[in-house]
């Protein structure tokens, strides 16, 4: 008897704290519900509706479609405009990645050095990202025009022919990736400005008494290694939004001439809405994603590896 | 072998006077300690040794040459700074090994990859290993030399910074509160090795500390600085015994000394102590120079507040007749019985009385100014 009683308040207990551990399960589950709702409704609803689209013949504006089985996707990978479309993306972050990132740097080293006119210069090098893409396109052109365009007027008079920039196969997705970066650095610059404001000034002292002080070795051995997950972040953002360029592309070039400023965004827009090929468009889509996140996966587990010390 | 000279040495920040003209002599293989309160100075002065800092007026000499425009790198000093300031991407043999590196290797073969491949380097690289693993081993480290900083724990990152600063063998080390970084206990046993450590080197340590138990236990001299300025430069059990300023009294000690202003003294119906100077103003007495006594007339008397007994000793605190204020005594646990709300008199010892003007400068009878030359 002395047993049962010792044990019922503790099994009472135990039954009070399953109702409430119970109870407290359904209000996290309400607690996340609008979290959830709103990420199925706006993310992986839409993304389902993709993959499904993808497998169907539908052409924007009519009222029926055929599920077609992979045949979008056998026609996108034997369609030689897409693969120059993704060699051009991957060309166009392969040279606006290593260009945005090394601008910012340099630029926010040299804000940093400079004790005067630290805001300016910040905000000055921060408008083109607060700019509208589409706008800003209109002034490159007109700044890339091949008789009235500041560039060739200012090749012309130090003595070298001008470039029809963008109408020319070799130039076109240069001049592209060059206004792509323009835009770009500025953000990368606030970033690895805040960055070296985090670096413990103890550690450029230890340098210095170590005998560290010259500028490449504070580099080498306190800057750089300190701005790794700032660096990290920008790397992956940048390729990110490469790899989303359009904006450029449909106002300057639309992809031409003959395809040599084709990116994958673009293509995906021409086949969808010029053409109206939705069920063509979706493939193109799915293949986008899947690119998207091997690439942000890869980037985070290679530098996550090299740039988190503790 | 070095002996460190600060002639004048000056430093402001916009309109703040940082460091008001100080001199100061440390000797070749000496340990010394510059103790003070927060914002005094202390630290400002050590980066202006170390060559962090560019002081606005005097001259720093070391080892007999001015290195007043001398790099930090050129002036033979190593430092040792709060937050350890590792290297965190550099494994702890590349830590301790980069002072080496930099001062052994040309640019082109300290360069990744490439230098490795140039003529000279695997030879210079091998006297390196071997030194940076004598330093390991004399510090116990040698077993994490292939770790990351991030994987250790506090005191191993305190003997990795300790690595890196004697790896090279410096004249001078330069420390910045290297302990305030640990709990108490570990604390205690780096002190200890700190010291050993000094001993083995045999060359001129100066320590920057806020914590007078470090200085006192540590040095062999301790420069007391506070608003910018040195008060006393003194062995330890001097600087308790013998302080000549009344803030260095006080701040030394704990518990804090005694102080009492004569006027003071006098509105409670006590007769100054025998041989009190005409101009002084405060009296000062540490806790174990005061004996507890019956209360009478004529003597300072009090109630005891409250007993702190510590085991080893019983600390009691005496408030004064009229309330305002109050006295410590240390008693030895066999003697006293005092309980809280006991009226007691207090006797000082007259040998062990300090007396200090009303600008706080120590005044002494004839026969301390003798002991004291």
């Amino acid at each position: 008897m002395t047993v049962l009683e010792q044990d019922c308040p503790r099994r009472v207990d135990a039954k009070a704290s399953f109702a409430m551990r119970s109870g407290e399960h359904g209000l996290g589950w309400l607690a996340v519900s609008p979290a959830m709702l709103l990420l199925v409704g706006l993310l992986f609803g839409p993304v389902a509706a993709v993959v499904l689209f993808s497998l169907t013949d539908w052409q924007l504006g009519s009222f029926s479609f055929h599920f077609i089985g992979t045949a979008n996707f056998s026609t996108l990978f034997t369609d030689p405009t897409f693969w120059k479309a993704l060699s051009n993306t991957l060309i166009y972050a392969a040279i606006v990645v290593p260009g945005t990132v090394l601008l910012g740097l340099v630029v926010a080293l040299l804000i940093e050095a400079s004790p005067g006119l630290r805001g300016f210069y910040r905000a000055a090098h921060f408008l083109p990202v607060m700019s509208t893409m589409s706008a800003m396109a209109i002034v490159w052109g007109s700044m890339l025009h091949p008789t009235i365009g500041l560039v060739n007027r200012a090749l012309v008079t130090m003595g070298m022919s001008g470039v029809n920039w963008l109408r020319d196969e070799r130039t076109a997705l240069l001049a592209l990736a060059v206004i792509g970066i323009w835009q770009g650095f500025g953000f990368a610059m606030v970033l690895f400005v805040s960055g070296l404001k985090a670096v413990p000034q103890q550690l450029y002292d230890a340098a210095a008494v170590d005998g560290a002080d010259g500028i490449l070795d504070r580099l080498r051995f306190v800057t750089l290694p300190m701005l790794g997950p700032v660096t990290m972040f920008v790397v992956i953002l940048t390729a990110k939004r490469s790899f989303e360029v359009f904006d450029s592309v449909r106002v300057l070039t639309q992809g031409g001439p003959n395809y040599a400023s084709e990116v994958l965004l673009h293509r995906l827009y021409t086949e969808s809405f010029d053409f109206l090929h939705m069920g063509y468009g979706a493939a193109l889509t799915v293949v986008y994603l899947a690119i998207i996140v091997l690439l942000t996966l890869t980037q985070a587990r290679l530098l996550e590896q090299r740039v988190h010390y503790s | 072998m070095a002996e460190i000279e600060l002639r004048h040495i000056e430093k402001s920040y916009g309109d703040t006077a940082v460091v008001k003209g100080v001199s100061l002599n440390i000797r070749d293989g000496e340990f010394l300690t510059l103790v003070g309160p927060s914002g005094c100075g202390k630290s400002t002065l050590l980066r202006i040794i170390a060559g962090l800092e560019t002081q606005d007026g005097g001259e720093v000499v070391v080892g007999g040459r001015c290195v007043n425009d001398k790099r930090p790198k050129e002036r033979d000093v190593a430092m040792v700074f709060q937050s350890y300031a590792l290297y965190p991407h550099l494994s702890v043999f590349d830590n301790v090994a980069l002072p080496l590196r930099t001062r052994r290797l040309s640019f082109a073969q300290r360069l990744p990859f490439v230098g490795r491949a140039l003529p000279g380097r695997g030879e210079i690289e091998k006297t390196i290993r071997a030194e940076v693993e004598q330093a390991a081993s004399m510090l116990d480290i040698a077993h994490l030399l292939q770790r990351k900083p991030g994987q250790l724990s506090g005191g191993q990152r305190q003997r990795v910074a300790l690595g890196r600063a004697m790896v090279r063998q410096p004249a001078v080390f330069l420390m910045d509160e290297p302990l305030s970084n640990l709990d108490a206990k570990l604390r205690v046993q780096m002190r200890a090795e700190i010291i050993a450590l000094h001993r083995r080197l045999g060359v001129t340590f100066v320590y920057v500390t806020h914590d007078q138990a470090e200085a006192m236990t540590m040095s062999d001299r301790v420069a007391v600085m506070m608003g910018g300025e040195l008060l006393q430069v003194s062995r330890p059990e001097r600087l308790y015994r013998d302080p000549e300023d009344l803030r260095v009294a006080e701040m030394i000690g704990s518990p804090k000394i005694n102080v009492v202003s004569c006027a003071h003294w006098i509105s409670l119906g006590a007769s100054l102590p025998p041989g009190v100077h005409g101009d002084a103003a405060y009296l000062a007495f540490r806790p174990e120079a005061v004996g507890v006594i019956a209360p009478g007339d004529g003597r300072l008397n009090g109630v005891v507040a409250s007993v702190e007994n510590l085991g080893s000793d019983i600390f009691l605190n005496v408030a004064l007749g009229d309330g305002r204020g109050t006295v410590v005594v240390r008693t030895h646990p066999d003697v006293s019985r005092s309980e809280p709300g006991r009226p007691v008199g207090l006797q000082i010892d007259p040998a062990c009385l300090l007396q200090f003007d009303s600008a706080g400068m120590r005044l002494r009878h004839a026969e301390q100014i003798e002991a004291a030359a």
